[in-house]
Protein backbone atom coordinates (compact mmCIF):
# COMPACT_ATOMS: atom_id res chain seq x y z
CA UNK A 1 0.00 0.00 0.00
CA UNK A 2 2.77 2.15 1.17
CA UNK A 3 4.66 1.95 -1.97
CA UNK A 4 1.58 2.42 -4.06
CA UNK A 5 1.15 5.75 -2.37
CA UNK A 6 4.96 6.46 -2.92
CA UNK A 7 4.09 6.21 -6.88
CA UNK A 8 1.36 8.16 -7.33
CA UNK A 9 3.51 10.84 -5.38
CA UNK A 10 6.30 10.12 -7.84
CA UNK A 11 3.95 10.79 -10.69
CA UNK A 12 2.08 13.77 -9.03
CA UNK A 13 3.11 17.65 -9.94
CA UNK A 14 4.30 18.37 -6.74
CA UNK A 15 6.89 15.59 -6.73
CA UNK A 16 8.94 17.77 -9.11
CA UNK A 17 9.58 20.69 -6.70
CA UNK A 18 9.53 18.64 -3.27
CA UNK A 19 11.92 16.01 -4.15
CA UNK A 20 14.94 18.32 -4.97
CA UNK A 21 14.04 21.09 -2.39
CA UNK A 22 14.45 18.11 0.31
CA UNK A 23 17.71 16.93 -2.11
CA UNK A 24 18.73 20.67 -1.71
CA UNK A 25 18.24 20.84 2.27
CA UNK A 26 19.51 17.48 2.83
CA UNK A 27 23.29 18.64 0.77
CA UNK A 28 23.42 22.06 2.82
CA UNK A 29 22.66 19.73 5.73
CA UNK A 30 25.34 17.53 5.43
CA UNK A 31 27.36 20.44 4.21
CA UNK A 32 27.03 22.15 7.46
CA UNK A 33 27.51 19.33 9.90
CA UNK A 34 31.02 18.42 7.60
CA UNK A 35 32.15 21.52 8.67
CA UNK A 36 31.49 21.58 12.25
CA UNK A 37 32.66 17.65 12.41
CA UNK A 38 35.81 17.67 10.44
CA UNK A 39 36.64 21.62 11.67
CA UNK A 40 37.46 22.59 8.32
CA UNK A 41 38.49 26.59 8.07
CA UNK A 42 36.65 29.33 6.84
CA UNK A 43 39.22 30.01 4.43
CA UNK A 44 38.90 26.59 2.93
CA UNK A 45 35.47 25.50 3.01
CA UNK A 46 32.71 28.04 4.73
CA UNK A 47 29.64 26.14 5.92
CA UNK A 48 26.46 27.26 4.60
CA UNK A 49 25.43 29.20 7.48
CA UNK A 50 28.75 31.76 7.06
CA UNK A 51 27.64 31.97 3.35
CA UNK A 52 23.89 33.15 4.04
CA UNK A 53 25.80 35.56 6.56
CA UNK A 54 28.08 36.61 4.10
CA UNK A 55 25.37 36.58 1.26
CA UNK A 56 23.25 39.04 3.60
CA UNK A 57 26.31 41.05 4.65
CA UNK A 58 27.34 41.80 0.85
CA UNK A 59 23.60 41.81 -0.52
CA UNK A 60 23.99 45.17 -1.94
CA UNK A 61 27.24 44.07 -4.20
CA UNK A 62 25.64 40.43 -4.87
CA UNK A 63 22.68 42.49 -6.63
CA UNK A 64 23.88 44.78 -8.46
CA UNK A 65 26.78 42.45 -9.79
CA UNK A 66 24.30 39.92 -10.35
CA UNK A 67 22.05 42.25 -12.51
CA UNK A 68 25.42 42.97 -14.73
CA UNK A 69 25.61 39.50 -14.88
CA UNK A 70 22.56 38.71 -15.79
CA UNK A 71 21.45 41.47 -18.59
CA UNK A 72 25.24 40.50 -20.10
CA UNK A 73 23.95 36.58 -20.06
CA UNK A 74 20.98 37.77 -21.87
CA UNK A 75 21.69 40.33 -24.37
CA UNK A 76 24.25 37.66 -25.01
CA UNK A 77 21.64 34.57 -25.22
CA UNK A 78 19.29 36.55 -27.43
CA UNK A 79 22.10 37.61 -30.25
CA UNK A 80 23.18 33.80 -30.17
CA UNK A 81 19.00 32.72 -30.29
CA UNK A 82 18.87 35.36 -33.97
CA UNK A 83 22.32 34.50 -35.32
CA UNK A 84 21.64 30.77 -34.27
CA UNK A 85 18.32 30.11 -35.92
CA UNK A 86 19.59 32.09 -39.16
CA UNK A 87 23.07 30.35 -39.66
CA UNK A 88 20.88 26.86 -38.47
CA UNK A 89 18.19 27.75 -41.17
CA UNK A 90 21.19 28.44 -43.94
CA UNK A 91 22.92 25.17 -43.28
CA UNK A 92 20.07 22.82 -43.16
CA UNK A 93 17.98 24.30 -46.38
CA UNK A 94 21.18 24.53 -48.72
CA UNK A 95 23.45 21.86 -49.44
CA UNK A 96 26.43 24.92 -50.51
CA UNK A 97 26.13 26.94 -47.11
CA UNK A 98 26.16 23.87 -44.95
CA UNK A 99 29.64 22.57 -46.78
CA UNK A 100 30.97 25.84 -47.12
CA UNK A 101 29.94 26.80 -43.15
CA UNK A 102 29.88 23.85 -41.30
CA UNK A 103 33.53 23.19 -40.99
CA UNK A 104 34.29 26.51 -39.99
CA UNK A 105 31.56 26.47 -37.07
CA UNK A 106 33.37 23.27 -35.90
CA UNK A 107 36.64 24.59 -36.11
CA UNK A 108 35.49 28.08 -34.23
CA UNK A 109 33.32 26.19 -31.76
CA UNK A 110 36.43 23.62 -30.32
CA UNK A 111 38.55 26.84 -29.69
CA UNK A 112 38.50 27.35 -25.83
CA UNK A 113 36.59 30.19 -25.71
CA UNK A 114 38.67 31.50 -22.61
CA UNK A 115 41.61 31.58 -24.86
CA UNK A 116 39.82 34.54 -26.51
CA UNK A 117 38.57 36.78 -23.48
CA UNK A 118 41.83 38.82 -23.44
CA UNK A 119 41.65 39.43 -27.03
CA UNK A 120 38.17 40.84 -26.63
CA UNK A 121 39.81 42.89 -23.99
CA UNK A 122 42.43 44.58 -25.45
CA UNK A 123 39.76 45.42 -28.55
CA UNK A 124 37.08 46.27 -26.27
CA UNK A 125 38.13 47.44 -22.77
CA UNK A 126 36.97 45.94 -19.98
CA UNK A 127 33.36 46.18 -19.61
CA UNK A 128 30.47 44.45 -20.43
CA UNK A 129 31.11 44.20 -24.21
CA UNK A 130 33.50 41.06 -23.77
CA UNK A 131 31.18 39.27 -21.56
CA UNK A 132 28.15 39.47 -24.08
CA UNK A 133 30.60 38.47 -26.53
CA UNK A 134 31.94 35.31 -24.79
CA UNK A 135 28.44 34.11 -24.12
CA UNK A 136 26.86 34.59 -27.86
CA UNK A 137 29.84 32.49 -28.78
CA UNK A 138 29.79 30.02 -26.32
CA UNK A 139 25.65 30.06 -27.41
CA UNK A 140 25.05 30.07 -30.87
CA UNK A 141 26.53 26.92 -31.71
CA UNK A 142 24.16 24.16 -30.41
CA UNK A 143 21.44 26.74 -31.66
CA UNK A 144 22.62 26.89 -34.86
CA UNK A 145 23.53 23.13 -35.03
CA UNK A 146 19.63 21.96 -33.42
CA UNK A 147 17.90 24.33 -36.43
CA UNK A 148 19.80 22.72 -38.73
CA UNK A 149 19.19 19.30 -37.46
CA UNK A 150 15.53 19.88 -37.09
CA UNK A 151 15.28 21.01 -40.97
CA UNK A 152 16.82 18.43 -42.25
CA UNK A 153 15.14 15.40 -39.73
CA UNK A 154 11.55 16.89 -41.36
CA UNK A 155 10.16 13.14 -43.12
CA UNK A 156 10.78 12.80 -46.91
CA UNK A 157 7.26 12.04 -47.11
CA UNK A 158 6.45 15.05 -45.60
CA UNK A 159 8.43 17.36 -48.10
CA UNK A 160 6.71 15.18 -50.80
CA UNK A 161 3.59 15.99 -49.98
CA UNK A 162 3.55 19.04 -49.72
CA UNK A 163 5.91 19.37 -53.10
CA UNK A 164 3.11 17.36 -55.19
CA UNK A 165 0.63 20.16 -53.64
CA UNK A 166 3.33 22.78 -55.44
CA UNK A 167 4.47 24.31 -52.35
CA UNK A 168 6.46 27.39 -52.34
CA UNK A 169 10.16 26.84 -49.99
CA UNK A 170 8.73 29.69 -47.71
CA UNK A 171 5.40 27.35 -47.33
CA UNK A 172 7.20 24.66 -46.74
CA UNK A 173 9.02 26.09 -44.16
CA UNK A 174 6.15 27.70 -42.53
CA UNK A 175 3.80 24.72 -42.61
CA UNK A 176 6.33 21.94 -41.97
CA UNK A 177 10.27 23.25 -41.44
CA UNK A 178 9.20 25.46 -38.44
CA UNK A 179 7.41 24.35 -36.54
CA UNK A 180 8.98 20.25 -36.87
CA UNK A 181 12.13 22.26 -35.71
CA UNK A 182 10.73 24.17 -32.88
CA UNK A 183 11.76 20.90 -30.13
CA UNK A 184 14.53 21.02 -31.55
CA UNK A 185 15.12 24.75 -30.57
CA UNK A 186 14.19 24.42 -27.08
CA UNK A 187 16.66 21.62 -26.66
CA UNK A 188 18.82 24.21 -27.72
CA UNK A 189 17.81 27.06 -25.74
CA UNK A 190 18.13 25.25 -22.24
CA UNK A 191 21.65 23.87 -23.06
CA UNK A 192 22.59 27.32 -24.93
CA UNK A 193 21.47 29.19 -21.62
CA UNK A 194 23.74 27.45 -19.22
CA UNK A 195 26.52 27.78 -22.09
CA UNK A 196 25.70 31.69 -22.13
CA UNK A 197 26.07 32.37 -18.10
CA UNK A 198 29.73 30.08 -18.60
CA UNK A 199 30.60 32.53 -21.09
CA UNK A 200 29.84 35.78 -19.13
CA UNK A 201 31.34 34.68 -15.65
CA UNK A 202 34.62 33.45 -17.56
CA UNK A 203 34.97 36.42 -19.54
CA UNK A 204 33.78 38.55 -16.23
CA UNK A 205 36.64 36.62 -14.47
CA UNK A 206 39.23 37.67 -16.77
CA UNK A 207 38.41 40.92 -17.91
CA UNK A 208 35.33 43.03 -16.65
CA UNK A 209 35.01 45.78 -14.22
CA UNK A 210 32.13 44.21 -12.52
CA UNK A 211 29.47 40.70 -12.58
CA UNK A 212 29.58 37.70 -10.16
CA UNK A 213 32.73 36.42 -12.31
CA UNK A 214 34.77 39.45 -11.53
CA UNK A 215 33.39 39.58 -7.92
CA UNK A 216 34.25 35.37 -7.18
CA UNK A 217 37.50 36.98 -8.27
CA UNK A 218 37.86 39.82 -5.85
CA UNK A 219 36.20 38.32 -3.03
CA UNK A 220 38.96 35.04 -3.29
CA UNK A 221 41.50 37.71 -4.11
CA UNK A 222 40.13 39.58 -0.49
CA UNK A 223 40.41 35.60 1.02
CA UNK A 224 36.66 36.53 1.68
CA UNK A 225 35.77 33.11 0.36
CA UNK A 226 32.13 33.02 1.84
CA UNK A 227 31.35 35.74 -0.49
CA UNK A 228 32.65 33.87 -3.51
CA UNK A 229 30.57 31.14 -2.27
CA UNK A 230 27.54 33.31 -2.31
CA UNK A 231 27.98 34.33 -5.53
CA UNK A 232 28.60 31.23 -6.49
CA UNK A 233 25.17 30.05 -5.13
CA UNK A 234 23.34 33.31 -6.71
CA UNK A 235 24.74 31.87 -10.21
CA UNK A 236 23.25 28.20 -9.35
CA UNK A 237 20.02 29.91 -8.96
CA UNK A 238 19.64 32.22 -11.75
CA UNK A 239 20.87 29.04 -14.14
CA UNK A 240 18.17 27.26 -12.57
CA UNK A 241 15.42 30.27 -12.80
CA UNK A 242 16.46 30.52 -16.82
CA UNK A 243 16.36 26.74 -17.41
CA UNK A 244 13.37 26.76 -15.58
CA UNK A 245 11.30 29.56 -17.53
CA UNK A 246 12.54 27.91 -20.65
CA UNK A 247 10.66 24.47 -19.49
CA UNK A 248 7.59 26.67 -18.80
CA UNK A 249 7.82 28.27 -22.06
CA UNK A 250 8.23 24.68 -24.33
CA UNK A 251 5.09 23.35 -22.26
CA UNK A 252 3.65 26.02 -23.48
CA UNK A 253 4.46 26.53 -27.03
CA UNK A 254 5.04 23.18 -28.09
CA UNK A 255 2.29 21.03 -26.16
CA UNK A 256 1.92 18.82 -29.20
CA UNK A 257 5.67 17.34 -29.00
CA UNK A 258 6.14 14.03 -27.09
CA UNK B 1 -24.46 12.98 -45.96
CA UNK B 2 -23.93 15.52 -47.69
CA UNK B 3 -22.60 14.96 -51.56
CA UNK B 4 -19.32 15.73 -53.25
CA UNK B 5 -18.50 19.44 -52.73
CA UNK B 6 -16.76 19.14 -56.27
CA UNK B 7 -17.10 21.77 -58.65
CA UNK B 8 -19.37 19.61 -60.69
CA UNK B 9 -18.57 21.70 -64.11
CA UNK B 10 -15.15 19.73 -64.30
CA UNK B 11 -16.29 16.04 -63.14
CA UNK B 12 -18.81 16.63 -66.31
CA UNK B 13 -16.48 17.54 -68.60
CA UNK B 14 -14.23 14.69 -67.04
CA UNK B 15 -17.16 12.31 -68.28
CA UNK B 16 -17.28 13.41 -71.40
CA UNK B 17 -13.95 13.35 -71.89
CA UNK B 18 -13.13 9.60 -72.92
CA UNK B 19 -9.34 10.55 -74.08
CA UNK B 20 -6.83 9.32 -71.95
CA UNK B 21 -6.00 11.58 -68.74
CA UNK B 22 -2.29 10.02 -68.35
CA UNK B 23 -0.17 8.18 -70.92
CA UNK B 24 3.41 5.99 -70.39
CA UNK B 25 5.12 6.39 -73.33
CA UNK B 26 8.51 4.11 -73.30
CA UNK B 27 8.93 5.01 -69.72
CA UNK B 28 11.89 3.73 -68.66
CA UNK B 29 14.04 3.96 -65.48
CA UNK B 30 17.89 3.31 -65.09
CA UNK B 31 20.72 3.84 -62.02
CA UNK B 32 24.28 3.69 -62.13
CA UNK B 33 25.65 1.04 -60.35
CA UNK B 34 29.36 -0.47 -60.40
CA UNK B 35 30.51 2.32 -63.44
CA UNK B 36 27.57 1.40 -65.39
CA UNK B 37 23.78 1.88 -66.13
CA UNK B 38 21.81 -0.75 -64.41
CA UNK B 39 17.98 -0.93 -65.94
CA UNK B 40 15.61 -1.03 -63.53
CA UNK B 41 12.54 -0.23 -65.74
CA UNK B 42 12.91 -1.52 -69.81
CA UNK B 43 10.11 0.00 -71.26
CA UNK B 44 6.34 0.82 -69.40
CA UNK B 45 3.95 1.94 -72.36
CA UNK B 46 0.07 2.33 -71.39
CA UNK B 47 -2.89 4.73 -70.72
CA UNK B 48 -5.23 5.63 -67.99
CA UNK B 49 -8.73 6.91 -68.49
CA UNK B 50 -10.20 9.60 -66.34
CA UNK B 51 -11.74 8.43 -62.99
CA UNK B 52 -10.40 4.99 -63.68
CA UNK B 53 -8.57 3.09 -60.56
CA UNK B 54 -5.52 0.92 -61.83
CA UNK B 55 -3.13 -0.88 -59.27
CA UNK B 56 0.51 -1.93 -60.10
CA UNK B 57 1.58 -5.07 -58.66
CA UNK B 58 5.53 -7.16 -58.86
CA UNK B 59 8.04 -8.39 -56.97
CA UNK B 60 9.87 -5.71 -54.57
CA UNK B 61 12.29 -4.03 -56.21
CA UNK B 62 10.77 -3.23 -60.05
CA UNK B 63 10.16 0.57 -59.60
CA UNK B 64 6.68 0.33 -59.15
CA UNK B 65 7.48 3.45 -56.12
CA UNK B 66 9.53 4.99 -58.90
CA UNK B 67 6.59 5.12 -61.16
CA UNK B 68 4.43 7.08 -58.63
CA UNK B 69 7.07 9.59 -58.29
CA UNK B 70 7.51 9.29 -61.75
CA UNK B 71 3.54 10.42 -62.52
CA UNK B 72 3.31 12.92 -59.39
CA UNK B 73 6.77 14.83 -61.34
CA UNK B 74 8.61 14.56 -58.52
CA UNK B 75 10.94 12.46 -60.25
CA UNK B 76 10.00 13.28 -64.03
CA UNK B 77 10.60 9.65 -65.98
CA UNK B 78 14.31 9.95 -67.01
CA UNK B 79 13.15 7.84 -70.37
CA UNK B 80 10.56 7.83 -72.39
CA UNK B 81 7.56 9.94 -70.84
CA UNK B 82 4.69 10.57 -69.17
CA UNK B 83 2.25 12.84 -70.10
CA UNK B 84 -0.66 14.96 -68.77
CA UNK B 85 -3.59 15.70 -70.67
CA UNK B 86 -0.69 15.59 -73.52
CA UNK B 87 1.44 17.41 -71.93
CA UNK B 88 5.15 15.51 -70.67
CA UNK B 89 5.42 15.63 -66.89
CA UNK B 90 8.57 17.78 -66.04
CA UNK B 91 8.16 19.38 -62.71
CA UNK B 92 5.83 18.32 -59.52
CA UNK B 93 1.65 18.41 -60.80
CA UNK B 94 -0.12 20.19 -58.15
CA UNK B 95 -3.55 18.92 -58.61
CA UNK B 96 -2.32 15.00 -57.39
CA UNK B 97 -2.87 14.11 -53.83
CA UNK B 98 -0.35 11.31 -52.27
CA UNK B 99 -0.56 8.40 -49.32
CA UNK B 100 2.52 6.69 -48.10
CA UNK B 101 2.86 3.61 -46.26
CA UNK B 102 3.69 5.97 -43.48
CA UNK B 103 0.73 8.34 -42.82
CA UNK B 104 2.64 11.26 -41.82
CA UNK B 105 0.92 13.88 -40.24
CA UNK B 106 2.08 17.06 -38.50
CA UNK B 107 1.93 16.54 -34.77
CA UNK B 108 1.30 20.09 -33.82
CA UNK B 109 -2.27 20.52 -35.94
CA UNK B 110 -5.38 17.85 -34.78
CA UNK B 111 -7.06 15.60 -37.36
CA UNK B 112 -9.15 18.55 -38.77
CA UNK B 113 -6.34 20.76 -39.33
CA UNK B 114 -3.97 18.10 -40.75
CA UNK B 115 -6.81 16.80 -43.32
CA UNK B 116 -7.20 21.21 -44.38
CA UNK B 117 -3.42 21.55 -45.17
CA UNK B 118 -4.13 21.22 -49.31
CA UNK B 119 -6.88 23.64 -48.83
CA UNK B 120 -3.86 26.27 -47.81
CA UNK B 121 -1.71 25.36 -50.46
CA UNK B 122 -3.58 24.58 -53.47
CA UNK B 123 -5.70 27.90 -55.55
CA UNK B 124 -8.19 28.07 -56.00
CA UNK B 125 -8.64 27.23 -52.17
CA UNK B 126 -5.49 28.99 -50.74
CA UNK B 127 -6.80 32.40 -52.08
CA UNK B 128 -10.61 31.60 -50.41
CA UNK B 129 -9.46 30.18 -47.52
CA UNK B 130 -10.56 32.86 -44.71
CA UNK B 131 -13.67 33.98 -46.75
CA UNK B 132 -14.62 30.43 -47.18
CA UNK B 133 -13.44 28.54 -44.09
CA UNK B 134 -16.77 27.65 -42.53
CA UNK B 135 -17.37 25.76 -46.13
CA UNK B 136 -13.70 23.85 -46.39
CA UNK B 137 -14.13 22.60 -42.50
CA UNK B 138 -17.66 20.95 -43.92
CA UNK B 139 -15.95 19.58 -46.59
CA UNK B 140 -13.02 18.28 -44.37
CA UNK B 141 -15.74 16.85 -41.95
CA UNK B 142 -17.56 14.99 -44.79
CA UNK B 143 -14.66 13.36 -45.83
CA UNK B 144 -13.82 12.58 -42.55
CA UNK B 145 -17.33 11.10 -41.54
CA UNK B 146 -17.10 8.61 -44.89
CA UNK B 147 -14.16 7.19 -43.02
CA UNK B 148 -15.79 7.13 -39.91
CA UNK B 149 -13.48 9.95 -38.43
CA UNK B 150 -15.77 12.29 -37.37
CA UNK B 151 -15.43 11.79 -33.75
CA UNK B 152 -11.92 12.37 -33.53
CA UNK B 153 -11.51 15.96 -35.70
CA UNK B 154 -9.78 17.37 -32.13
CA UNK B 155 -7.66 14.46 -31.76
CA UNK B 156 -4.14 14.89 -32.34
CA UNK B 157 -1.92 12.28 -34.68
CA UNK B 158 -0.30 10.51 -31.49
CA UNK B 159 -3.96 10.21 -30.57
CA UNK B 160 -4.96 8.05 -33.40
CA UNK B 161 -4.30 4.73 -33.96
CA UNK B 162 -2.35 3.62 -37.40
CA UNK B 163 -5.70 2.63 -39.03
CA UNK B 164 -6.93 6.01 -38.16
CA UNK B 165 -3.93 7.82 -39.13
CA UNK B 166 -3.91 6.50 -42.80
CA UNK B 167 -7.62 7.00 -43.10
CA UNK B 168 -6.78 10.88 -42.32
CA UNK B 169 -4.21 11.36 -44.51
CA UNK B 170 -6.48 9.52 -47.28
CA UNK B 171 -8.72 12.40 -46.56
CA UNK B 172 -6.10 14.71 -47.15
CA UNK B 173 -4.75 13.53 -49.98
CA UNK B 174 -8.35 13.61 -51.64
CA UNK B 175 -9.69 17.02 -50.02
CA UNK B 176 -8.01 19.58 -52.71
CA UNK B 177 -10.04 17.38 -55.35
CA UNK B 178 -6.83 16.23 -57.30
CA UNK B 179 -7.07 14.72 -60.62
CA UNK B 180 -4.75 12.14 -60.01
CA UNK B 181 -4.33 9.75 -56.89
CA UNK B 182 -1.40 7.67 -56.00
CA UNK B 183 -1.37 5.41 -53.12
CA UNK B 184 1.78 4.26 -52.48
CA UNK B 185 1.50 0.55 -50.50
CA UNK B 186 -0.95 2.89 -48.47
CA UNK B 187 -2.24 -0.50 -45.85
CA UNK B 188 1.13 -2.01 -46.12
CA UNK B 189 1.81 -1.31 -42.25
CA UNK B 190 -1.74 -2.54 -41.12
CA UNK B 191 -3.41 -5.55 -40.05
CA UNK B 192 -5.48 -8.15 -42.22
CA UNK B 193 -8.30 -7.00 -40.46
CA UNK B 194 -7.57 -3.49 -40.69
CA UNK B 195 -6.70 -3.47 -44.36
CA UNK B 196 -9.51 -4.60 -45.44
CA UNK B 197 -11.82 -2.40 -43.67
CA UNK B 198 -9.68 0.25 -45.32
CA UNK B 199 -10.39 -0.75 -48.62
CA UNK B 200 -14.18 -0.42 -48.25
CA UNK B 201 -13.38 3.15 -47.08
CA UNK B 202 -10.67 3.94 -50.17
CA UNK B 203 -13.55 2.77 -52.21
CA UNK B 204 -16.05 5.08 -50.50
CA UNK B 205 -13.61 8.11 -50.74
CA UNK B 206 -13.05 7.39 -54.13
CA UNK B 207 -16.26 7.09 -55.70
CA UNK B 208 -16.96 10.28 -54.01
CA UNK B 209 -14.48 11.92 -56.45
CA UNK B 210 -14.12 9.52 -58.97
CA UNK B 211 -9.99 10.94 -59.81
CA UNK B 212 -7.80 8.87 -61.60
CA UNK B 213 -5.99 6.56 -58.86
CA UNK B 214 -2.86 5.15 -59.11
CA UNK B 215 -2.21 2.26 -56.25
CA UNK B 216 0.95 0.06 -56.05
CA UNK B 217 0.33 -2.67 -53.70
CA UNK B 218 1.86 -6.60 -52.96
CA UNK B 219 -1.02 -7.01 -51.98
CA UNK B 220 -2.89 -8.69 -54.79
CA UNK B 221 -6.75 -9.37 -52.95
CA UNK B 222 -6.71 -5.27 -51.98
CA UNK B 223 -5.43 -4.92 -56.33
CA UNK B 224 -8.49 -6.84 -57.94
CA UNK B 225 -10.66 -4.94 -54.98
CA UNK B 226 -9.93 -1.86 -55.56
CA UNK B 227 -9.15 -1.46 -59.33
CA UNK B 228 -10.74 -1.57 -62.38
CA UNK B 229 -7.49 -2.58 -64.04
CA UNK B 230 -4.29 -4.15 -62.35
CA UNK B 231 -1.02 -3.73 -64.30
CA UNK B 232 1.32 -7.10 -63.19
CA UNK B 233 5.39 -5.93 -63.37
CA UNK B 234 8.22 -8.34 -63.87
CA UNK B 235 10.88 -8.86 -62.54
CA UNK B 236 14.10 -6.30 -63.32
CA UNK B 237 14.47 -4.97 -65.97
CA UNK B 238 10.50 -4.60 -65.75
CA UNK B 239 7.68 -3.99 -68.24
CA UNK B 240 3.96 -4.93 -67.77
CA UNK B 241 3.89 -8.44 -68.32
CA UNK B 242 0.33 -8.76 -68.02
CA UNK B 243 -2.60 -6.93 -67.49
CA UNK B 244 -6.42 -7.66 -65.98
CA UNK B 245 -9.60 -5.76 -66.49
CA UNK B 246 -11.90 -6.28 -63.62
CA UNK B 247 -15.45 -5.81 -63.89
CA UNK B 248 -16.82 -6.86 -60.61
CA UNK B 249 -19.68 -4.51 -60.04
CA UNK B 250 -19.45 -1.05 -57.62
CA UNK B 251 -19.75 -0.69 -54.58
CA UNK B 252 -17.57 -3.62 -54.03
CA UNK B 253 -18.14 -5.28 -50.57
CA UNK B 254 -16.22 -7.94 -48.99
CA UNK B 255 -18.36 -11.05 -49.53
CA UNK B 256 -17.42 -10.72 -53.09
CA UNK B 257 -14.09 -11.85 -52.20
CA UNK B 258 -15.37 -14.78 -51.46
CA UNK B 259 -16.93 -14.72 -55.14
CA UNK B 260 -15.92 -17.32 -57.98
CA UNK B 261 -15.23 -14.20 -60.25
CA UNK B 262 -13.09 -12.43 -57.69
CA UNK B 263 -11.04 -15.54 -57.22
CA UNK B 264 -10.79 -16.04 -61.00
CA UNK B 265 -9.20 -12.70 -61.26
CA UNK B 266 -6.60 -13.29 -58.19
CA UNK B 267 -5.77 -16.61 -59.65
CA UNK B 268 -5.25 -15.30 -63.04
CA UNK B 269 -2.93 -12.13 -61.86
CA UNK B 270 -1.10 -14.74 -59.58
CA UNK B 271 -0.09 -16.96 -61.86
CA UNK B 272 2.20 -13.59 -63.64
CA UNK B 273 4.15 -12.85 -60.57
CA UNK B 274 7.37 -14.08 -60.67
CA UNK B 275 9.88 -14.09 -57.82
CA UNK B 276 13.24 -12.73 -58.00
Amino acid sequence: MASSNFERFLKSKSAGFILPLIATILLFALWELAVIIFKIPEFNLPSPTNILKAGIEFAPQLLANSIRTLWTTLLGFFLAVIVGVILGFFIGYSKFAYLTLYPLLVAFNTIPKAAIVPLFAIWFGANAIPATLTAFLLAFFPIAVNVALGLETVEPEMKDVLQSLGASQVETFQKVGWPHTLPYIFASLKIAASFAFIGTVISESVASNAGLGYLIVQATSDFNIPLAFAALIVLAIMGVILYGFFIYLEKKVIYWAR
Amino acid sequence: MVQPTTGSATSASQTLDTSPLLEFDKVGLEYPFEGSMRRIIDEVSLSIKPGEFVSFVGPSGCGKTSILRMVSGLSPAPLGEIRYRGKPITKPLNNVGIAFQNPVMLPWRNTIDNVMLPLEIVQPYKGQFRQKKAEFVHMAQDLLATVRLQDFQKQYPWQLSGGMRQRASLCRSLIHQPEILLLDEPFGALDAFTREEMWSMLQALWMRVKCVSILITHDLREAVFLSDRVFVMGPRPSSIIYEEQISLPRPRTLEMELSDEFNHYFSNIRRHIHHN
